[in-house]
């Protein structure tokens, strides 16, 4: 095989450069002049207490433009009485992909309309997608989940599961999703006990 | 006799605690710049909690430097199977060594009378007075420049004793580098020395505290603005840092000539980088910045273009011009990190091609106008 020599290539969008930028100094000191202006304009901001970086320091700050529609932290809804609104009917963790909800459930023969009640609700945010099936799987709409990540950030996995008490702590001022208080279930009295 | 002693001593103390804190606090500067000309926060997570309590000192990121050297002590210093293992081990102290060196010559200040600065001293003093430097020697610059020369020793030892080729290229493209700008470099100078008729230092320094036109400082970058620029760029190359660093490039050669160094020998290349900035500053600072003076400021005081005078005691003028020294240098440093984050890297054709058809001839002319401008004018 014949060796040709080499020809170097001619790419459609060769840059042309005149003689300003072949001068190389002058473009140099173009660069220098955007950067440094962006470090004077930045350390200027940090020097008055203000933010000079785009940065949010994530644990510590919240982003403010997280969507309406985020799906992060999972919230169990309350019944106007304070009682959490699951009943612990196990479709969430039934549908869950990752199987991380665990549900221990409870019999409160008080409740008539509810008796049946969640001992233990854990989630376990170390293996949990986010996806929102249990959400769309509640037949109660007792679990829903909130715009804000949950406070990942651990040393361990075992400080990432969130308990019933932390998953409770979501506090509406007014909710229109479903009508309160519910009607009262009508039981029969021979049925009860 | 034992007073110069003693003064010597001080003068050494004091300029490795210089070149030690600017090595140290580089490293954090370059981050903190860095992140700041790209509208990032940088390194701030490393703490200091005080024992007993939850607070945690955070101090702008300080710490990281010291999470940094521990890092490096307790790591392990791996070796690789070389044949070579004695110039392996001296080759980060050949990089090390000969730049702290370089900063014997440097004045870092005017002159110290100690009896002067507190009565009491002159006891054991006496009236004598020391130029504030370590060694006071007529030779100067060519000091540096024999000194300055001696660290490609040590990286081309360091790529050959290695046994590894991207070692090995990269010592080449260090060795080829620093010898074309080792050149520019000696060449820019030449017309300062022509402008000075010294070779000595401090009488440069001396020189630069006049006034020139009736009201500019006669700095060598007055003088020699061209000069100055070919300085600033050849020795930044001399430092092998982007954007010519070739010899480290981690896209082709991992990290170049010293791939196979771990722990704190390779902290040691890191450090004698950090403080060759620190070294590059002063050297230009000295060169073409007026030294430790201020503007219109010689020993004696102020002398302002205007007639008006100013005496300030000794004190105060060695504190001055320590201080003034110390900035000067960190400014020039500032500068260099906002290079280093600004310009992408040449090619390996074009470093070479930069050095010796660009700035080659652009110092040589440089040099001949500036001989002809010269002889013009003492004729």
């Amino acid at each position: 095989m014949s060796r040709r020599p080499h020809v170097r290539k001619q790419y459609w969008n060769e840059p042309e450069m005149g003689l300003w930028e072949k001068a190389y100094l002058p473009e140099i000191l173009r660069g220098l002049w955007i950067t440094g202006s962006i470090f004077l304009r930045n350390m200027g901001k940090w020097v008055t207490g203000r933010k000079g970086a785009l940065t949010t320091y994530y644990p510590e700050e919240t982003r403010w433009d997280y969507a309406q529609a985020n799906r992060g932290k999972h919230v169990l809804t309350r019944r106007p009485d304070g009682t959490p609104q699951c009943v612990a009917c196990n479709m969430c963790a039934t549908v869950c992909p990752a199987k991380v909800i665990e549900i221990e459930a409870g019999f409160d023969p008080a409740d008539a309309a509810h008796p049946k009640y969640p001992v233990r609700f854990e989630i376990d945010y170390s293996r949990c997608v986010f996806c929102g099936l249990c959400v769309e799987a509640c037949p109660e709409d007792a679990i829903r989940m909130a715009k804000e990540v949950p406070n990942l950030p651990s040393g361990d996995r075992w400080s990432m599961w969130l308990a019933k008490e932390e998953l409770l702590d979501w506090q509406p001022q007014s909710d229109v999703a479903k009508p309160y208080p519910p009607a009262p279930a009508r039981v029969p009295d021979g049925e009860r006990g | 006799m034992i007073a110069d002693l003693v003064i010597s001593l001080v003068f050494i103390g004091y300029a490795i605690s210089v070149l030690m804190g600017f090595g140290t606090i580089l490293t954090w500067v370059e981050r903190k710049q860095a992140a700041v000309m790209s509208d990032r926060i940088g390194a701030n997570r490393a703490y200091i909690r005080i024992p007993g309590t939850q607070v945690k000192l955070v101090w702008l990121g300080l710490f990281h430097g010291m999470a940094d050297g521990l890092k490096m002590l307790l790591k392990e210093d791996f070796k690789p199977r070389t044949y070579d293992w004695y110039a392996y081990a001296v080759a980060p102290w050949v990089v090390f060594t000969p730049v702290l060196l370089v900063f014997a010559v440097i004045p870092f200040g005017g002159s110290l009378t100690p009896a002067r600065l507190w009565e009491p001293l002159s006891a054991f003093f006496g009236d004598k007075t020391w130029p504030m430097q370590i060694a006071t020697l007529d030779a100067g610059i060519l000091i540096v420049f024999a000194f300055s020369g001696l660290t490609i020793i040590g990286a081309m030892l360091a790529g050959w004793s290695s046994s590894n080729k991207f070692s090995l290229l990269g010592a080449l493209r260090a060795g080829s580098q620093m010898i074309s700008y080792e050149l520019v470099l000696g060449l820019t100078v030449l017309g300062l020395i022509l402008v000075y008729g010294t070779v000595n230092l401090d009488a440069m320094v001396r020189q630069q505290s006049g006034i020139v036109l009736g009201f500019l400082p006669a700095w060598g970058i007055v003088y020699q603005p061209f000069a100055a620029t070919l300085f600033l760029a050849a020795a930044i190359a001399e430092n092998k840092r982007i954007p010519f660093d070739l010899p480290e490039a981690e896209s082709e050669l991992i990290a170049g000539y010293f791939t196979e160094y771990s722990a704190m020998k390779m902290g040691l290349f890191m450090f004698a980088e950090f403080i060759e900035i620190a070294i590059i500053g002063a050297l230009f600072t000295t060169l073409f910045l007026g030294g430790y003076n201020l503007p219109y400021m010689s020993d004696a005081g102020f002398a302002f273009p205007g007639g008006a005078a100013l005496a300030l005691p000794h004190g105060a003028v060695v504190v001055t011009q320590l201080g003034t020294f110390l900035l000067k240098v960190f400014l020039v440093c500032s500068f260099q990190i906002l290079i280093r984050w600004t310009l992408p890297r040449f090619r390996y054709d074009q470093v070479l091609m930069f050095a010796w058809k660009f700035m080659f001839p652009l110092a040589l002319a440089n040099l001949c106008v500036t001989a002809v401008v010269v002889w013009a004018v003492r004729a």
